[in-house]
């Protein structure tokens, strides 16, 4: 019995995991890793050019530390003012769009706040906080979090009202949240599909240009971190662009509908 | 959601139908929590011993150190390891943010300080002539030290245990310093959390039961050999 259990620690010491020897690492957030999307596109990717991506799924704030700090090779993330200041500030060079989604509202089947007679997305918020009902944040600084704050900014809306909700957490938990205390959130679409048949939400308002969900990525800024993999980096985000990678981002697909819209020029 | 029965005969035939995915993620969470344990326990061992055998200037700092190292929760040694690994921290040339040797450092820290005290316990309930005893006979130390560890074997045993379930279920620091990589740095706990996250409990669920069946197995193993001692004593 000791002689086996001895055997089983050499086993599990021992072994190496299988890294590929080139390698590279993506900062990410939860919308593009939950939703499947990467996991759809890195065999393909890795196939081809014998590059693992290991990724690490964060909320857009947290991906751009991780590329401030060089410890990642690039970065996909989908906040534009967040990003400009990025390569502003020198940390990520070449940022390119990649594709877009957009973001919708979701809430309870009643909609207490009547969003469907809102006219824009901005007077959606505004019956929100006026209707009292619960507003789910994300309050994680994320990408959809960025957005949302934009919003209540514009409509000239204090945080402290009755029904707001800052929960620190992913998309998907955000929308069990929602579920759960019957309320509102913010959400990009692809979250929201791949999770809707669990919920008891609605969607609530969409289609607001101002909705709008570009993707870019972003290489780490190799004069700042040398010892980035600014080729392998680059190489990805080639492929991510390229008519290949535009096609299988167009193609792919959650619950019969398309998720992502491939945008680069 | 509806239906946790379904759910959890979903998880279950996931295990045993050896779906590669998830026996690699209990792989990777035994691998890191079996070496963070092998290294740090002969450490813990020997301070363990010379704290409840010896009495020496600073020794009840060490004491109260350990015992306030104990409440120190795991993410804020994962904030710390963080920092430090980070390529912009001051250890950042070393690479280990994001791999398995830095979580392993991680579950070190996290279960040292409960395998002291659990240890500097397990030896007290040894009288101190013990040790003066085993060398006047011409006992080696290290032998001496076999000796008196022998004599209570079941509480190291527990104490290997109890440190080993605590740093296989910890997901705080698991998650900031591993950074939850699919194949590489997913762990049991790591995993649990993306699976909800996402929605998707089956997973989650499976993984569930396999921590839930560890400490079964465990504690069994504890209870187990106990008893036959207990046996072995009467007869």
């Amino acid at each position: 019995m000791k002689r086996f259990l001895l055997v089983v620690c050499l086993m599990l010491l021992t072994m190496q995991s299988a890294l590929a020897e080139k390698m590279l690492r993506l900062a990410t957030t939860t919308s593009t890793y939950n939703s499947g999307l990467l996991d759809f596109l890195l065999p393909h990717f890795e196939e081809e050019t014998d590059i693992s991506v290991q990724v690490i799924s964060v909320g857009t704030g947290a991906a751009l530390r991780l590329g401030q700090d060089g410890d990642v090779d690039l970065v996909m993330t989908h906040a534009p003012a967040a990003e400009a200041t990025f390569v502003e500030a020198g940390h990520g060079i070449e940022p390119r769009g990649l594709m877009y989604n957009d973001f919708v509202l979701v809430g309870p089947v009643a909609d207490p706040a009547d969003l469907q007679s809102a006219e824009s997305a901005l007077d959606a918020f505004k019956r929100i906080a006026e209707s009292g009902s619960v507003f789910v944040s994300r309050g994680d600084d994320s990408g959809t979090h960025m957005k949302e704050l934009a919003f209540w900014e514009s409509a000239g809306q204090e945080l402290s009202f009755d029904g707001y909700r800052s929960v620190g957490q992913g998309m998907g938990r955000v929308l069990s949240l929602a579920d759960e205390m019957e309320g509102y959130a913010l959400t990009d679409r692809g979250t929201w599909l791949a999770m809707k048949n669990r919920l008891d939400l609605a969607l609530a308002y969409e289609g607001d240009a101002s909705l709008f969900n570009p993707y870019q990525v972003i290489l780490v800024n190799p004069e700042r971190h040398p010892h980035v993999e600014v080729d392998l980096a680059r190489t990805f985000a080639d492929w991510l662009v390229s008519e290949q990678g535009q096609r299988l981002i167009d193609s792919f697909q959650v619950e019969g509908e398309q998720l992502f819209f491939a945008s680069a020029k | 959601m509806n239906s946790i029965s379904e759910a959890t005969t979903a998880a279950l035939y996931l295990l045993i139908s050896g779906d590669a995915e998830l026996w690699g993620i209990i792989l990777v969470s035994f691998r890191v929590s079996l070496s963070a344990l092998l290294i740090a326990f002969p450490f813990a061992m020997m301070l363990g011993f010379v704290l409840s055998f010896w009495r020496f200037p600073g020794h009840w700092f060490i004491v109260t150190l350990n015992n306030t190292l104990l409440a120190v929760p795991t993410v804020v040694i994962g904030l710390t390891l963080v920092l430090l690994f980070s390529r912009s921290g001051p250890l950042g040339d070393l690479r280990l943010l994001f791999t398995q040797p830095a979580m392993i450092i991680g579950q070190i820290l996290i279960c040292f300080p409960l395998l002291v005290a659990m240890l500097h316990m397990a030896y007290q309930g040894v009288s101190r002539h013990a040790w003066e005893t085993a060398r006047t006979l011409g006992c080696s130390r290290l032998k001496t030290l076999w000796l008196i560890t022998l004599e209570v074997r079941f509480a190291v045993l527990a104490a290997a245990v109890t440190a080993f379930g605590r740093i296989i279920a910890e997901v705080g620091c698991a998650m900031m310093v591993g950074g939850n990589i699919a194949g590489y740095t997913r762990t049991i706990t790591t995993s649990i959390a993306l699976e909800t996250t996402k929605g998707e409990y089956v997973q989650g669920i499976a993984l569930g039961i396999v921590l839930l069946l560890l400490a079964l197995g465990l504690n069994l193993l504890v209870g187990i050999s106990r008893g036959r001692s207990v046996q072995g004593a009467a007869q």
